[in-house]
C-alpha cells in the first residue's frame, strides 16, 4: 500500500511529466492559452494514458519479454507495436468523444489526433517499460498491472495539473506588458522554467 | 526548380525553424541538452530520420490510401527509430544510455509529422529529402546551443574537456547547478526565443 502511495505522489509531484520530463510539451505550449480548453485536454491524455499504459504493460510482460508467450526477447519490436496501439486507442477515443462530447470536441478540435503523436503518451509508456526493470525497493518501480494503472493514472493528473496551472497563469499574463519580442513564446518558456523551479521543492517527497 | 530546393532547405533554419517558430519537438530539445555530447547526438539522430522518412513517405506518397497515412508514416518512423536506437546501443552505449527514453520518443516528435503531412506527402523526392535535413538541422543548431550553454554554465566543461580554468575555481567561481536541472532548459530556449525574434522581425505569434 505504501508503495502504491508512493507511487501516486511520486508521479504527480516529483516526476512531474512537464516539469520533470517535459513529456507532451508541445501541446502543453499550443493549448494552455484558456483554462477550459486545458482542462479538457487534460482529461483526454489523462484518459488515454489511463488505457495505453496499462495495455503496453501487458504486452510488454506478456508478449515481448523472455518470460513472454514467445520465449525470447522481443523488446525491439516495442517501439513499433507501442506506437500502433496508441494509435489505435486514441483513434477509438476520439469517436467517443466525437460522439457523445460534441462541444469538448469542437473545443479540441485538432487536438485530439494530435494526442496519438502526443510525447506524454509515448513517453508514459517508454518510462513503464523502463521502471519494470528497476529493482523492487524503489518507489519508481512497476511490478504489477495495478502500479501500471497507477503510474498512468497519477501522470496524467500531474499533466492536467500543469497545464491548467500554466493557462491560468497566461490568462492573466494577458493583461501585463511584456516586452514584444518576448511576448507569446518567449515568455510563456520563462514562465514554465520558473513553474518548473517550484516543483522542484517537491522533490524530497518519499514515502 | 532550383530555387525551390534551396528554400525547401534554408526557410527552416532560421525563419521557419523547427522549435523557435513552430513549436514542435520541444520535449527532446529540452530533456537532452544538459550536455553537449548527447545534444548533438541526438541533433544528428533526428536529422538522420526526418531526412530518411521524408524521403521515404515522398517516394510512395502516392500509393498511399488518404485514410490511413498517419499509420504507414508512423510505422515508417517507428522502423528507422528501432534502427537508429539499436545502431547508438552497439556503438555508443553511453550516450544512449543518457539519452534513454528520448531516442524512442523521437517517433512521437512533432516535426517528423508535421514535416511527413505539410511537405513529403506533397512533394517530390528531392525538396523533400532537402527539406527533412533542413528540418533536421534546424532542431539540431538549437540543441548545440542550449547544449553547450548548459553544460558550460552548468559544470565548466565542453564535451567532456574543462574549459573554465581551474585558478577560476580558486577565485571563487562557482558551477551553476541550476544550469543541469530541467527548470533552466526552459527559461534558455525562452531566452533564445526572445534573442531570435528581436534579430528576425516580423513573425506573427
Amino acid at each position: 500500500m505504501v508503495h502504491e502511495l508512493s507511487l501516486f505522489l511520486r508521479s504527480i509531484f516529483v516526476d512531474n511529466m512537464i516539469f520533470a520530463s517535459f513529456l507532451g510539451m508541445c501541446s502543453y505550449l499550443a493549448v494552455s492559452k484558456n483554462v477550459k480548453t486545458s482542462f479538457g485536454l487534460g482529461i483526454a491524455v489523462t484518459f488515454v494514458l489511463v488505457i495505453t499504459v496499462p495495455v503496453n504493460y501487458l504486452l510488454q510482460t506478456e508478449v515481448l519479454s523472455e518470460t513472454g508467450i514467445f520465449k525470447q526477447d522481443l523488446t525491439y519490436l516495442a517501439f513499433i507495436l507501442f506506437i500502433a496501439v496508441i494509435a489505435g486507442i486514441t483513434q477509438l477515443v476520439e469517436m467517443l468523444v466525437e460522439r457523445f462530447f460534441p462541444a469538448l470536441y469542437s473545443a479540441l478540435g485538432i487536438f485530439l489526433p494530435l494526442i496519438a503523436v502526443n510525447c506524454a503518451i509515448m513517453g508514459g509508456s517508454l518510462f513503464m517499460q523502463q521502471r519494470i526493470g528497476l529493482e523492487h525497493e524503489s518507489s519508481q518501480y512497476i511490478g504489477s498491472i495495478g502500479d501500471a494503472f497507477i503510474y498512468a493514472f497519477s501522470s496524467g493528473i500531474g499533466w492536467l495539473l500543469a497545464i491548467v496551472l500554466l493557462a491560468a497563469i497566461r490568462e492573466k499574463m494577458a493583461y501585463t506588458n511584456v516586452p514584444k519580442p518576448l511576448r507569446g513564446l518567449g515568455i510563456t518558456f520563462i514562465t514554465v522554467g520558473l513553474m518548473a523551479m517550484a516543483f522542484m521543492c517537491f522533490s524530497g517527497l518519499n514515502l | 526548380m532550383a530555387t525551390n530546393n534551396k528554400e525547401a532547405f534554408l526557410t527552416p533554419l532560421s525563419r521557419n525553424n523547427p522549435i523557435l517558430i513552430q513549436v514542435l519537438g520541444i520535449c527532446s530539445a529540452l530533456a537532452v541538452t544538459a550536455q553537449l555530447e548527447p545534444a548533438i547526438v541526438m541533433g544528428l539522430s533526428v536529422t538522420v530520420i526526418t531526412a530518411f522518412s521524408n524521403a521515404i513517405i515522398s517516394l510512395i506518397r502516392n500509393t498511399i490510401p488518404k485514410r490511413v497515412r498517419i499509420i504507414i508514416q508512423l510505422v515508417v518512423v517507428a522502423t528507422l527509430v528501432t534502427i537508429v536506437s539499436l545502431l547508438l546501443r552497439a556503438f555508443m552505449y553511453d550516450v544512449s544510455v543518457q539519452l534513454s527514453v528520448y531516442i524512442g520518443l523521437i517517433i512521437t516528435n512533432c516535426i517528423l509529422m508535421g514535416r511527413l503531412e505539410a511537405f513529403a506527402m506533397s512533394n517530390k523526392f528531392v525538396p523533400s529529402l532537402l527539406d527533412g535535413i533542413g528540418s533536421g538541422l534546424g532542431y539540431a543548431w538549437i540543441l548545440v546551443v542550449v547544449g553547450a550553454i548548459r553544460e558550460l554554465l552548468g559544470s565548466g566543461t565542453l564535451l567532456g574537456f574543462r574549459i573554465i580554468p581551474q585558478a577560476a575555481y580558486d577565485f571563487g567561481y562557482a558551477d551553476n547547478g541550476m544550469m543541469t536541472m530541467p527548470a533552466m532548459a526552459l527559461i534558455l530556449v525562452g531566452c533564445i526565443v526572445w534573442v531570435h525574434r528581436s534579430i528576425v522581425k516580423d513573425i506573427e505569434d
